[in-house]
């Protein structure tokens, strides 16, 4: 039960990108086209999984229990851009056909807030290991959601005339705004 | 290279304002913006760690192998995060608590890595120092404002003091969905107030 609770409070009422604030860049950089929306949200919630585990297992089994603790910034970071890396290595030997999907937005996950936000939102709520993996999933599909909506209203917006001020990034923004009013409705379904 | 050092300094606050004109740092600009103070605190963090980050790399830019520069500068930054970090949680234990998660991702904070990579792995120690304060400030201005309109409009105070009647609030502005839509707004009037400033071309 409190699986499904972490999935539906993860994904519609505190949906990570509309409500926490986490991977903006991506969410008004590459939600331009609906295609590349969809590639992006594969490559987050690949690399979020495997490095909630891992960040996960680092902080209970060697921060925590040498009191280390105010290594956590600096370890998780390091761990996220090494994992970068390697999974960009291991995916473009073993599956091209995903390399080929995923590869350009990889590298681009490193400095993408929402790796290292959910790494530290895990230890944060106290989830285990199996929790912090549906929630990083949950979360994952919840910025792929949100992503995929914006993608979609951006291409209408990108049809008719702004003012010259409001084109662009002020346009999309207030958007965001309006899309985040709209999730808010969702909240109360989990207490 | 032949920018004047007040140049350096104003680009970062009004010309390349990191917010208002690059817009890079949005997630903690966004987040932490619930109130002037917060995003007062938040700024003040950014700019330490901007000036931090920016002497470092460049008085390490000619050891720096140009392959793992990255890595490196991510290390650069986070040792600095983790500084502030332990000083606000040791002093401002309410603040430690406001802002949460939002201290330690000034890491992945696109400005702090793009300055580095942009701005202080090819300059001097003094100009990328007087670059991270431009910067600095200019992050802490825009994102002051946000939390001062913000505020206003969702509690009618500014910095804690009472502006509007008791009666006046329109929590919304608080909430998620103000943050985006005042942060819109004002980016299109700083828009209309920047532009014919900057250069033709850019």
């Amino acid at each position: 039960m409190t699986y499904i609770l972490i999935f539906i409070s993860a994904i519609f009422v505190n949906n990570i990108v509309l409500s926490q604030f986490l991977g903006i860049c991506p969410f008004l950089g590459i939600s331009k086209k609906i295609n590349t929306a969809v590639g992006m949200t594969g490559a987050v919630a690949f690399v979020m999984t495997i490095s909630t585990i891992i960040t996960y297992i680092i902080q209970k089994t060697i921060l925590h229990p040498f009191d280390i603790e105010f290594l956590r910034t600096i370890t998780f970071i390091l761990v996220i851009a090494a994992l970068v890396q390697l999974v960009e290595i291991i995916l473009k030997k073993v599956s091209p056909a995903l390399y080929q999907a995923l590869g350009v937005y990889l590298p681009l996950i490193t400095t993408n807030c929402i790796i290292l936000g959910v790494a530290l939102l895990v230890i944060k709520k106290d989830f285990n290991l199996v929790q912090s993996v549906v929630y990083a999933i949950s979360t994952a599909l919840g910025f792929g959601l949100a992503l995929v909506l914006f993608a979609g209203i951006r291409e209408q917006l990108s049809m008719i005339k702004l003012p010259k001020g409001m084109d662009g990034i002020p346009a999309a923004l207030i958007t965001a705004g309006l899309l985040a009013m709209a999730f808010m409705g969702f909240t109360g379904i989990v207490k | 290279m032949k920018d004047s050092k007040f140049k350096i300094l104003v680009n970062g606050l009004i010309t390349e304002n990191p917010i208002f004109v690059l817009t890079l740092g949005m997630c903690p600009t966004l987040a932490t913006s619930t109130s002037a103070i917060n995003g007062m605190s938040m700024g003040l963090a950014t700019l330490f760690v901007l000036v931090g980050s920016n002497v470092v790399v460049s008085m390490l830019k000619n050891i720096i192998p140009d392959k793992v520069r990255i890595p490196a500068y991510v290390m650069v930054i986070a040792t600095f995060v983790s500084v502030i970090e332990m000083l606000i949680h040791a002093y401002f234990p309410a603040l430690y608590e406001s802002l949460g998660i939002f201290i330690p991702l000034i890491v992945v904070n696109c400005i702090v890595l793009g300055r580095a990579e942009a701005f202080a792995s090819r300059n001097t120690v003094f100009r990328s120092a007087l670059d991270g304060i431009g910067m600095g400030l200019g992050f802490t201005l825009a994102i002051t404002l946000l939390g001062v309109a913000r505020e206003l409009l969702g509690t009618g105070k500014a910095f804690g003091f009472i502006v509007f009647p008791d009666q006046y609030g329109a929590l919304l502005f608080v909430l998620a969905p103000g943050a985006f839509i005042v942060l819109g707004y004002l980016i299109a009037i700083m828009n209309k107030l920047i532009r014919p400033l900057t250069p033709k071309g850019e």
